[in-house]
């Protein structure tokens, strides 16, 4: 394909899949080892309402309110969540199970009794997102890149993504010891004076973040599948964190190209006429990734890991 | 309330407490309404080495544990060597029960010695040649340097509590504070511990430790701390380790006759 057809039809969907997956994934390390996995798909959940109410607030679909909004509604979910653990006393699992789904049918509801028919923000929208519409229609080549008037028309979902990508990597690698510690021995964070109840809660924070602007651009589907396959795969490439997060980084882009690719020319390769949606290919390449990984990683089967014994 | 605060503000200027590694007073640690740790006062000497006793769901771990701020006291005050916790964090150091963490965790022998090291690292200090010099170092004292590249899921329980204490070592701390580190490892491990706890001691360090086993009591240690909610005794073990302490302490789930033999040991 040439740059003039690539450039504007094919490089912003990809580079904005590209940074929503690795967004995700980052965070999704730390998440997977703490057994909060689940976390990462309840915040893709509960941030609907907290889109809904930030938008009835504003009458506007704009990035910060509704950035907001989702960090309002998963801070209430979080709390929710540790009410509901404490004074109902049952297991974290469970906890966020109910919150959740609560929490998403209430923004369901929300969304069914307002007027948000004029904007793009519909619940197919939310699940499967729009990565294909996200097109560059003032580039007309690779030259554009370095056009100032053809920049300014960037969809701004890529900026916004790639800053989001930017600030959760800057997180990480600022408290990565920190995060590492606590993650691994909280009892013994706390006693070197790591703070682990406020950086557990940045990290909860930091993934919702993620979630909010990868959902804004490629819906949930993405981040949930980006939040667990990427970082699991890679737990079976390597025993180290440090590799884990390469791996988890590597396995997210291929997932966004392969699926996009396949998603765009697959359906055509194979004689039918019409793509497939992209987000959903994305997260289908995602889950195989992880199935190949538990087939032949080379730290698939472990002393101590879960159903050795 | 206000006699209440008064008297617990005065307390610090009690010389023993001024003295102590590790002094605790009036403390109370609850789950659920029901207490675990009731108003317990402990004063730990100086360069001693101190087996904490007592039956399971005593609250010995919740002591340590309140003692080191890792779980939230309802009342109580914790002064180590004389001033608030906060302020010392970096004399004490901590070894946790070996099942209190998930063995999967993707990292090796000698990542988890430098964790020790976190504190003067800082968030982005870069770990240098004499940092790995020093946890290698550690790592030697406990016999486990062979296994530096390890991931720490391949050890044996008994190597796993060893780089436990490598990492407390990498600390260099004066107080030494350790949950259980002698449950379900091997004499090999068992050996070797108790062998870097009485070089601690020997270097002036103090050594605080939850001990399950009755029998070791008088070999390992020179100090007791026996509770049971409540505390029942404390003091070198030749005047607080004997059977009536211990009958107080266990009641009537520790035979008569495993307690005479204790005592019979004693002298």
């Amino acid at each position: 394909m040439s740059g003039e057809e690539f450039v504007p039809l094919s490089l912003t969907p990809l580079l904005i899949g590209v940074c929503a997956a690795v967004a995700c994934a980052l965070p999704g390390n730390f998440l997977l080892l703490r057994r909060q996995a689940l976390i990462g798909d309840a915040i893709s959940h509960v941030v609907l309402p907290g889109i809904v109410v930030a938008f009835l607030l504003t009458g506007v679909i704009s990035t910060w309110p509704m950035m907001l909004g989702a960090a309002g509604a998963a801070a209430v979910a979080v709390i929710l969540i540790e009410a509901i653990r404490r004074l109902g006393r049952i297991e974290p699992g469970a906890a966020m199970g109910v919150v959740f789904t609560t929490m998403f049918a209430a923004g369901v509801l929300l969304l069914e009794q307002t007027d948000t028919s004029s904007v793009h923000l519909d619940v197919e929208h939310a699940l499967y997102g729009n990565l294909e519409s996200l097109i560059w229609l003032d580039a007309t080549g690779w030259a554009s890149l370095l056009d100032p008037e053809a920049l300014a028309g960037l969809p701004p979902e890529l900026p916004r993504i790639a800053v989001t990508l930017l600030a959760v990597g800057l997180f990480i690698w600022l408290f990565w010891r920190p995060l590492k510690i606590s993650t691994f021995d909280e009892g013994f964070a706390r006693t070197i004076g790591i703070r682990t109840g406020a950086l557990g809660l940045a990290l909860v924070l930091v993934a919702a973040i993620s979630a909010v602007a990868a959902f804004d651009a490629v819906g949930s589907i993405i981040v949930i599948a980006m939040f667990i396959c990427p970082p699991a795969a890679a737990r079976m490439m390597t025993n180290r964190l440090e590799s884990q997060i390469g791996w988890s980084v590597l396995f997210a882009v291929l997932s966004a190209v392969i699926g996009y690719v396949l998603a765009g020319y697959g359906p055509l390769w194979l004689g039918w006429a019409d793509a497939v949606s992209a987000a959903g290919m994305i997260a289908t390449v995602s889950g195989v990734i992880l199935a190949l990984a538990a087939a032949f990683g080379p730290c698939r089967a472990r002393a101590g890991a879960p159903g050795t014994g | 309330m206000v006699e209440l605060a008064a008297k617990q503000g005065a307390r610090p200027t009690d010389p023993s407490v001024q003295a102590s590694p590790l002094a605790i007073r009036g403390l109370t640690v609850s789950y659920n309404q029901k207490p675990a740790v009731f108003s317990v006062d402990m004063t730990v000497q100086a360069g001693s080495m101190t087996a904490i006793i007592g039956p399971n769901g005593a609250g010995k771990s919740t002591l340590l544990k309140a003692a080191l701020g890792i779980v939230r006291p309802v009342s109580g005050q914790v002064t180590v060597f004389g001033r608030p916790l906060e302020k010392q964090r970096a004399r004490i150091a901590y070894v946790p029960q070996r099942a209190s963490v998930d063995w999967d965790f993707p990292t090796r022998v000698i990542d988890v010695v430098l964790m020790g090291l976190s504190r003067e690292l800082g968030l982005l200090g870069r770990v240098r040649m004499w940092h790995m010099a020093r946890a290698m170092d550690c790592l030697h004292r406990v016999g486990m340097h062979e296994f530096a590249d390890r991931q720490i899921g391949q050890l044996s329980g008994g190597q796993q509590q060893r780089v436990f204490l490598a990492r407390a070592l990498a600390q260099e701390a004066d107080l030494y504070l350790l949950d259980e580190p002698f449950a379900g490892v091997d004499a090999a491990t068992e050996k070797a511990i108790i062998g870097v706890l009485k070089d601690l001691k020997q270097a002036g360090k103090t050594v605080v430790a939850v001990h399950h086993d009755l029998a070791t009591v008088t070999d390992y240690f020179d100090h007791v701390f026996l509770i049971n909610t409540r505390k029942i005794a404390e003091g070198p073990v030749a005047e607080a380790f004997t059977a009536e302490t211990l009958q107080a302490t266990y009641g009537g789930r520790l035979a008569t006759a495993q307690i005479d033999q204790i005592a019979g040991a004693l002298g």
